[in-house]
């Protein structure tokens, strides 16, 4: 009894010492949590989150001040992602946060913009052009579609179009299961 | 293998042939269209042009409405130089440019410009290369640029495009590819029994322009009547320095990579292009359509295509212009057959089906198919994946499409790209072997496309961070030196105030001395 | 007048390929062991492949019920009946009916609907089912019967469905006169009291290589499984290297201490080897999906087996070492992830 004891003490010290030297020895190195989460944030920094950017939301999920599912520009894909780096249940994006909408771009009428440069200000990633007086215009390219121009715009010039789904956008849509899914199937 | 071992095994391309791995043996089916000759199509009531006919963004119409426009006239200029300009296919009025259905896979319409010939056929002025065989290598890949040629294969990348990214790494060998490998489609063989010089002439020309030694012409071994004409035009033509080359049929040997692979024994690195490898792969209709561009001037507004299928009464190959609507080309092979079902512009592994044949014939289309109800997959149901191997055994770029097709259902995106989802050719030969009848070929191009915004997106969410950070660091930056500047001015204030108070007392004290003086 | 058309995915070629179509050519290549079976011991086992199939059916269509997936599109595959039948062809031929209750019960319930059905079983379920049922009822399950032309005496169709459906055997006969140790139970006995290999064999069970009636057993198995290689619905790695491993290791054994091992074709033809190296760990599902992967799966059965047989507690190792090989699977897949085109 006594030896059979022994040895399954001496066994399970070995191979915990053992664990733990394969533990540091092939430790994977990663980004710390709070990069990972900022990479499966969209940067449009908008502040739809209550947060003044990506990053210090980035931040408060790590601490645990702030729920997954509070970015509307990221979506349900932005939540699950969040929810599997985390290793918590997905939830439904908080109404209080915005909702998901198609990524619309900021767009200036020309003929009302008074060069007031409140938007340029505004911007959170310098997308608008212009400068005192002169016309403003946002770069395509540039914008994140966030709309924190549009409250400062004293004379509502600015607008947010969907770009429409031309042959250029198009992509093949995922097929269609014709078999009973698990999860879809109701009698 | 070092790069100098890989240009070596290339320049020996066609001595030995190789195999590719996987693959599948299909019925050609290519024989009941190569019975009637080819035959130039009529002219249509309406021609329907599309300006989106390459890969690429749409080209941008050079022509307004009601104005009259001669048969080979530019009626439409591609964003980028060299990418896709389109010439009007006959004489006439530009009677609209309107949005209809342009035979894209999406189904969705594009802008076409709509000429009503005025039966005159009339070219506009021609300007061939005269000499070409001293004209400056440059000089021909122009013509190629401005004659709108793009890849008559299928994949229509514009030809001036890879001519010259090609002629810039140095090519020793030009391929020829006419090994039509999708069943069916026969419009490559038509090409090279009936117009064999053509081709040989586009060899030699695209050789000069890209500064080649020798081409290669791959065909297929089932055709037998090719061979003799194109050796005979071969012959005929003088130099040794054309080769053709027999390979066996098994899908999909005609595809680029493959190809390469069977007469090298080497693969193109994933990510790279043929030119790494000092090789350059034409279609031979593309070879042909170089050929008419230089000798005679004339830009790309017609190609040879095969409407076949059971649901096609009398199946040949047509040379069609481009803009004619398919109903036309049905009409002129005798009409539909009772059972025909589906109409797919391609074949019947890779191309895709069309809603209407009020579409037109755009630069792609190397076949028109409609199969009946007998031939044509009914929707299956789609079975849990068995994990069988069948599909992993066919592929020709040895991937796991059972691992993808896993991947792809849950969104593992970074592990599709780790298993090489962007090579996949999406040739359907995993697709054609399944039991489970799991739509392999729809999912990977879903993939692919997800992958490819995927990457888009992370790249603009990059480039939006640090626009951010930068805007944050200037605002920081900023304030510091707004705060510097009002410490700066604040010192010197008090330096100013000190000042003043010194020379004040010093005068205070100079005045109370005089005082005393006094 | 322009035409419309209903569009569909590409390719536009009818499969040819059914999952009910390569499970019932593996129920084809069956056959023949089948009737080889029922003609060395009987018509028992026809009845033990009869109960598996109708209780396979049954539990089948109740987890489909509760899973609320379509009953006609997975019954129809065929699976369950191929999961049956290999169980039931696992089983003594006397063996009780509740024996087969069981055994479907933790292979259709447990080992495949409980991990997702069709396609997503981590472990074979008709070997789930043959251990779980060996190992709880190991008594009744070393009932083997001799075959018929050495049987004193040998039971009647009649006698054969009451014993079954009973439990128990008709009044005038008792299990000693009627059941006989397996050639492998005799090795393994022989081996324990201090007798060779060679004298084991003396005893009448043996032919020429495996027990009698086995070995022509195997054969028609191995004939079966021949016709699958042709029709590509199985793989050449998994059964050459299962074999091979098994002739392989075996030989070294017989070479190095013929008194306690056997000749190598002696365990080829023993047992459920043949079986087991054409049917049943050649099920894609459970198996590696790389070829260079099942290589290494079918080495890992046939060297498993081996050693069990040899020094583990039961006479024949196959289920277990199949078992065994399943949990290493996708870790061998791994790790023999074949190179990409161009990389």
């Amino acid at each position: 009894m006594l030896p059979a004891i022994l040895v399954i003490t001496i066994l399970g010290g070995l191979f915990g010492l053992g664990l733990g030297w394969a533990s540091r020895r092939f430790q994977v190195e990663s980004d710390p949590v709070i990069d990972q989460i900022e990479a499966i944030l969209p940067q449009t920094q908008c502040g739809q989150c209550n947060y003044p950017g990506c990053r210090p939301y980035a931040e408060a999920i790590a601490n645990g001040e702030a729920d997954i599912n509070q970015c509307a520009p990221g979506g349900e894909a932005g939540i699950i992602a969040l929810a599997d780096l985390l290793a918590v249940e997905p939830k439904s994006l908080n109404p209080a946060n915005g909702e998901e909408k198609p990524k619309a771009l900021a767009v200036i009428d020309e003929m009302v913009c008074i060069g007031c440069t409140l938007c340029i200000q505004a911007c959170p990633v310098d997308a608008i052009l212009g400068a005192s007086k002169y016309m403003h215009t946002v770069i395509d390219s540039e914008c994140t579609g966030c709309e924190l121009c549009l409250p400062p715009c004293p004379v509502d010039c600015i607008d947010m179009v969907v770009k429409d789904q031309g042959t250029g956008d198009w992509k093949w849509p995922k097929p269609q299961v014709i078999a009973m899914n698990l999860h879809e199937n109701h009698p | 293998m070092t790069q100098i071992d890989r240009l070596t095994q290339a320049r020996q391309a066609g001595e030995q042939l190789h195999h590719f791995h996987g693959g599948l043996r299909l019925r050609h089916n290519k024989k009941i269209s190569c019975e009637l000759p080819l035959e130039p199509m009529p002219l249509p009531p309406r021609f329907y042009v599309p300006l989106l006919q390459h890969s690429g963004p749409e080209a941008k119409a050079n022509v307004s409405i009601g104005q009259t426009v001669l048969k080979g006239e530019r009626i439409g200029l591609g964003s980028h130089p060299g990418r896709g300009c389109i010439h009007a296919p006959t004489s006439g009025t530009v009677k609209a440019l309107a949005r209809r259905a342009i035979s894209h896979p999406s189904g969705l319409e594009g802008l076409c410009v709509v000429i009503e010939p005025d039966g005159l056929d009339q070219w506009k002025k021609l300007e061939p290369i005269g000499d070409w065989n001293n004209a400056p290598p440059s000089e021909l890949r122009q013509k190629i640029s401005d004659s709108g040629i793009v890849g008559l294969g299928g994949a229509v990348f514009p030809t001036s495009v890879k001519v010259e990214e090609a002629s810039e790494k140095g090519i020793h060998t030009l391929i020829l590819n006419g090994s039509e490998c999708e069943p069916y489609i026969s419009c490559d063989e038509m090409l090279m029994r009936e117009q064999p010089d053509s081709i040989i002439l586009g060899a030699r020309i695209l050789q000069r322009a890209v500064g080649a030694n020798r081409t290669i012409i791959a065909i297929e071994d089932q055709m037998g009547a090719v061979n003799q004409a194109l050796m005979a035009a071969v012959t005929e033509s003088g130099a040794g320095d054309i080769d053709i080359v027999t390979v066996t049929t098994i899908y999909p040997e005609g595809g680029e990579k493959q190809l390469i692979q069977v007469l090298t024994g080497l693969e193109v690195p994933s990510g790279g292009r043929p030119s790494d490898l000092g090789l350059l792969c034409q279609n031979v209709a593309t070879a042909t359509a170089v050929a008419r561009a230089v000798v005679e001037g004339k830009p790309l507004i017609e190609r040879i295509v095969t409407v076949t299928g059971n649901g096609i009464s009398k199946p040949r190959n047509l040379l069609a212009r481009i803009g004619t609507p398919i109903e036309c080309l049905i009409d002129q092979c005798g009409g539909y057959t009772e059972n025909a079902a589906r109409l797919i512009l391609g074949g019947p592994m890779m191309g895709y089906a069309l809603d209407s044949d009020s579409n037109p014939v755009i630069k792609a289309a190397n076949c028109i198919l409609v199969l009946s109800d007998f031939d044509i997959r009914p929707p299956q149901a789609e079975m849990p994946c068995i994990r069988c191997g069948e599909c992993a055994r066919v592929c020709p770029a040895l991937l796991l499409p059972q691992q993808l097709h896993w991947q792809i259902s849950n969104q593992q995106w970074d592990e599709t790209a780790k298993y090489g989802l962007s090579d996949c050719i999406e040739c359907g030969c995993c697709d054609f072997v399944c039991p489970s009848h799991i739509p392999l070929v729809e999912w990977f191009r879903f993939g692919q496309d997800q992958l490819r915004s995927l990457a888009t997106d992370r790249k603009q969410a990059e480039e939006a961070k640090q626009k951010f950070e930068a805007r944050e660091a200037r605002l920081a930056r900023t304030k510091l030196e707004r705060k510097q500047r009002m410490d700066e001015k604040k010192r010197a204030l008090r330096d100013e105030a000190e000042r003043k108070r010194k020379l004040a007392e010093a005068v205070d004290r100079s005045r109370s001395r005089q005082d005393k003086e006094a | 007048m322009s035409r419309k058309f209903a569009t569909g995915g590409a390719p536009h070629f009818p499969p040819h390929a059914t999952i009910s179509g390569v499970m019932r050519q593996v129920l084809l290549a069956l056959v023949p062991g089948i009737v080889a079976y029922t003609w060395f011991f009987g018509p028992g086992i026809l009845i033990q492949i009869l109960l598996a199939v109708i209780f396979a059916l049954g539990f089948e269509t109740l987890m489909l019920k509760v899973r609320k997936q379509d009953l006609r599109l997975f019954l129809g595959d065929w699976s369950a009946v191929v999961t049956a039948v290999l169980f039931a062809l696992c089983l003594p031929p006397l063996a009780p009916w509740w024996i087969a209750l069981i055994g479907m019960l933790f292979a259709i319930v447990l080992a495949k609907h409980l991990y997702g059905g069709l396609g997503q079983n981590l472990f074979n379920p008709a070997m789930v089912a043959y251990v779980v049922v060996l190992i709880s009822f190991p008594q009744v399950m070393a009932l083997w019967l001799p075959p018929t032309s050495l049987a004193g005496q040998s039971l009647s169709l009649g006698e054969t469905l009451t014993t079954i459906f009973s439990g128990h055997l008709p009044a005038h006969l008792s299990w000693d006169t009627i059941s006989e140790a397996t050639p492998l139970d005799a090795i393994r006995a022989s081996l324990a009291t201090g007798q060779m290999v060679s004298e084991a064999r003396m005893s009448p069970v043996f032919g020429n290589f495996g027990g009698l009636g086995w070995e022509w057993i195997a054969n028609f198995y191995a004939l079966g499984g021949l016709w699958l290689l042709w029709r590509r619905i199985i793989s050449w790695h998994v059964p050459f290297m299962m074999i091979g491993s098994v002739v392989g290791l075996g030989l070294v054994g017989y070479l190095a201490d013929p008194g306690s091992n056997p000749v190598p074709l002696q365990h080829v033809f023993s047992g459920a080897l043949i079986l087991g190296a054409f049917f049943i760990a050649t099920d894609p599902v459970t198996g590696c999906a790389s070829t260079r992967g099942r290589l290494i799966f079918g080495a890992g059965v046939g060297i498993l087996t081996l050693v069990i047989r040899r020094w583990g507690a039961y006479p024949d190792g196959v289920a277990f070492a199949v078992l065994l090989m399943n949990m290493a699977a996708p870790l061998i897949d791994r790790y023999t992830r074949p190179r990409i085109f161009g990389q």
